[in-house]
């Protein structure tokens, strides 16, 4: 099979054993890769109500048919297990330098399951595969641990370590690769803490096996010349994502205050210019990507000297606006922090702007922590508070499970800013006054995450005001991306540059051989869309229409400042984008796809579990 | 053409790699590629690229006469050489590649493919002839 090493690694920590099986050839007809061999596998291997933190539940890694190959942005990995921060589909995408090095060792997929007995690694170097006594390496950073590996095993290992937060369970702890690269979202890494995880080592040397290698070399190199020519190929990369920083602010959607506001009177001191100008270090490219997003920096201070790959934009939103820490140096300093503890800085920031506006209400008093107190702007508040969560500290010990069981421990109304859906912190973009990128929250399968649907754009130019057309929009931004996430690809070319989707059939073509349009390729993601609705339809009790609503907050208050001053969005609202996107999705309206669509999308075989449901 | 190089634009995404091995063996693999690109991180936090400027230092150590110079480009006869390493051993950036698949070692035979496709032109064509695609 072109485009595939043609292996599965299954890896059992709890008896210390592997197998090397080949690649189903069903799996891939149906799946394509990435993405959707995550979930299916999620679907066949974990057994439904497994315990998200117990020996049961499974890690899927999965790089794409692309990965690896001659074209620009193919250097992603799916990661996926059933998530503890949720208790339902769970994925979290990396890129750096891993995904391609899987290829090369001769893996299309990696299942771990079981539970070690104590703390190991696993080794890959192609063939030859071990579980090696991780005990040194249990209690280092995630950074830290990186550093020892390669020391160890050479720098031609691509890594992936977790840190503290991994190990003690943190709900949101992420995944460390390539020195500043994260699989940060739904709480894989906690999985891998439970597993006595610590670290996964990768070396490989062999090709990826092409259907017709000239095709792929002419054809790849037309896409990286196009990628050339775009005036975004010189334009947006100096400031990578940190660029959009100032617009975001412009159009009054940066979170800000722990999502009180969608304005930060100080963005100019935190966005892409503060960055490049006072901490760069270099570009830094995931494989093959001519657009490095990646801003490697050095802030230095009488504090503290370090290191940091970033700060990229969803961390400036969550660490920068929403603690309103409002200078680029201490905001860089906040995410080697949390990068080193292995805490996803996404939900990290956002975690500790509820805690901090918790204490401004009184739900969180002085003595709750230790005489100390917590002011949104206070950088050293805020990395005490990441190392409190980080070992499950005290109060820490509460807000490591994330805000919405943070806030069902505080009560007094605390649920009502906790800004999550599904149990998944907001990322950085407010949307009370962008119905589309709201509705991409809402429904996004893992949670409130923006990489599913990045509508906010789409809402700008259509018009915030306007409802018609959003729920279809969505919809299919949610077949685009995470189709990206199937082939193992980065969407940056795509969103940025506004590089061709055309160019990716080609492509495809020439790697795997199999003749298959754009929107053909959208049929399989639609496929996927539904069956990770479904796996959590089988996971949580009563999972459907109530797990995909926003917070209080975005219903009832209006934003109190800023260029979206006055906009929330009432529940009725809320409401219509509901049932216009089931209906768009034939889905019914508690949210179960019907018997049709789950036919007309060849998943037949989850009927039999959805249909007792929608009873 | 005689490569050279401006490391501090590299951004380590190893397109020279991959360019390299699908042009000189058909194959999707970047760990053929007649070249290193070395990631030196966490700190200082930069890349280093080394490239062959044709220097002859392993034409120099060939005991038999297995790399030879045309045009200014040394280039390695497979069916001459012996395997024995010397070359690689004595190249002083480290850019004759041993690969566990390939019989011998792997040289830059300076076609210039890197220097169109990097998208950094971190790499560069110190005589100015070849230049980056669109340049």
């Amino acid at each position: 099979m072109n485009g595939y090493a043609g292996n599965i690694l299954r890896v059992n920590l709890t008896d210390r054993t592997h197998r090397i099986l080949p690649l189903p050839e069903s799996l891939v007809r149906d799946f394509i890769g990435g993405r959707g061999f995550v979930a299916k596998l999620m679907w066949d291997e974990i057994p439904p109500g497994a315990d998200p933190l117990g020996p049961e539940n499974k890690i899927i890694v999965a790089p794409g048919p692309l990965t690896g190959a001659f074209l620009p942005g193919a250097g992603k990995l799916e990661w996926g297990a059933k998530s503890p921060a949720t208790g339902g589909y769970g994925d979290s995408n990396i890129g750096g330098h891993i995904a391609p090095e899987i290829k090369y060792a001769g893996f299309d997929a990696i299942i771990i399951e079981g539970q070690a007995s104590e703390p190991v690694y696993l080794y890959i170097n192609d063939f030859d595969i071990e579980l090696r006594c991780a005990s040194h390496l249990w209690g280092q950073g995630a950074l830290q641990c990186e550093t020892t590996l390669k020391a160890e095993l050479g720098e031609e290992f691509q890594i992936c370590t977790i840190g503290p937060a991994g190990e003690n369970k943190v709900l949101f702890a992420c995944i460390s690769h390539d020195f500043g690269r994260q699989a940060g979202r739904t709480g894989i890494a906690a999985v891998m803490g439970s597993k006595n995880l610590k670290a996964m080592a990768v070396h490989g040397t062999k090709a990826i096996p092409l259907a017709d290698p000239a095709e792929t070399l002419e054809v790849g190199k037309q896409m990286f010349a196009a990628c050339f020519a775009k005036p975004g190929f010189e334009e947006w990369t100096p400031q990578g994502t940190a660029g959009v920083t100032n617009w975001v602010n412009e159009v009054g959607a940066f979170p800000t205050r722990n999502f009180t506001s969608g304005f930060f009177p100080k963005y100019e001191n935190i966005n892409g210019e503060a960055l490049v100008s006072r901490i760069k270090v270099t570009d830094k490219a995931c494989y093959g990507c001519p657009i490095p997003c990646g801003k490697y920096s050095r802030v230095k201070k009488p504090a503290y000297d370090v290191y940091v790959e970033g700060p990229e934009y969803e961390t400036i939103a969550l660490i920068g606006g929403n603690t309103e820490i409002d200078n680029i140096e201490d905001v860089a300093y906040a995410n080697y922090i949390q990068d080193e503890l292995g805490l996803d800085s996404i939900s990290g920031g956002n975690v500790v702007g509820f805690a901090m506006e918790c204490f401004e209400k009184g739900i969180i008093q002085s003595d709750m922590i230790g005489g100390r107190i917590l002011r949104f702007g206070s950088v050293d508040d805020f990395v005490w508070l990441s190392q409190e969560i980080a070992y499950r500290r005290g109060i820490g010990n509460i807000l490591a499970d994330g805000v919405k069981k943070a806030s069902e421990v505080f009560g007094q109304g605390s649920e009502r800013f906790a800004i999550q859906v599904k149990g998944l912190e907001w990322s950085g973009y407010e949307a009370r006054h962008a119905p589309a990128m709201m509705l991409s929250y809402m429904t996004a399968d893992v949670g409130a995450h923006h990489n599913r649907s990045w509508a906010i754009t789409f809402d700008v130019a259509t018009g915030r005001d306007k409802l018609e057309g959003k729920a279809k929009r969505v919809t299919e931004l949610q077949h685009i991306r995470p189709l990206f996430d199937m082939l193992c690809l980065c969407r940056l070319q795509w969103v940025e540059l506004g590089f061709e989707l055309e160019w990716y059939p080609k492509i495809f073509r020439a790697v795997t051989g199999q003749k298959r349009s754009w929107d053909e390729l959208l049929e399989f993601s639609e496929r996927v869309w539904n069956l990770t609705r479904c796996y959590s339809l089988r996971e949580i009790p009563g999972f459907g229409r109530s797990a995909d609503y926003p917070p209080a907050r975005f219903m009832e208050e209006p934003i109190p400042d800023g260029p979206t001053a006055g906009k929330y969005m009432p529940r009725e609202v809320i409401d219509r984008l509901l049932d216009e996107y089931y209906a768009i999705r034939g889905w019914d309206q508690r949210g179960i796809p019907g018997a049709a669509k789950l036919h007309n999308v060849g998943l037949e075989f989850a009927e039999a579990t959805i249909a007792p449901l929608r009873a | 053409m005689r490569l050279e190089t401006e490391s501090r634009l590299c951004s380590g995404c190893k397109v020279c790699l991959t360019i390299c091995a699908l042009s000189h063996f058909r194959e999707n693999n970047p760990k053929k590629g007649a070249l290193r690109v070395e990631s030196k991180f966490p700190t200082p936090g930069v890349f280093q690229v080394h490239v062959c400027n044709q220097c002859g230092a392993c034409a120099a150590v060939c005991p038999v006469e297995a790399i030879r110079e045309q045009g200014g480009v040394f280039l390695l006869d497979r069916e001459t050489c012996v395997s024995c390493m010397a070359c690689v051993e004595e190249c002083p950036f480290g850019v004759l590649i041993v690969h566990p698949s390939e019989p011998v070692p792997i040289k830059c035979d300076n076609c210039g493919e890197c220097v169109r496709y990097c998208p950094r032109e971190a790499i560069l064509d110190g005589e100015g002839s070849v230049k980056r695609m669109g340049r």
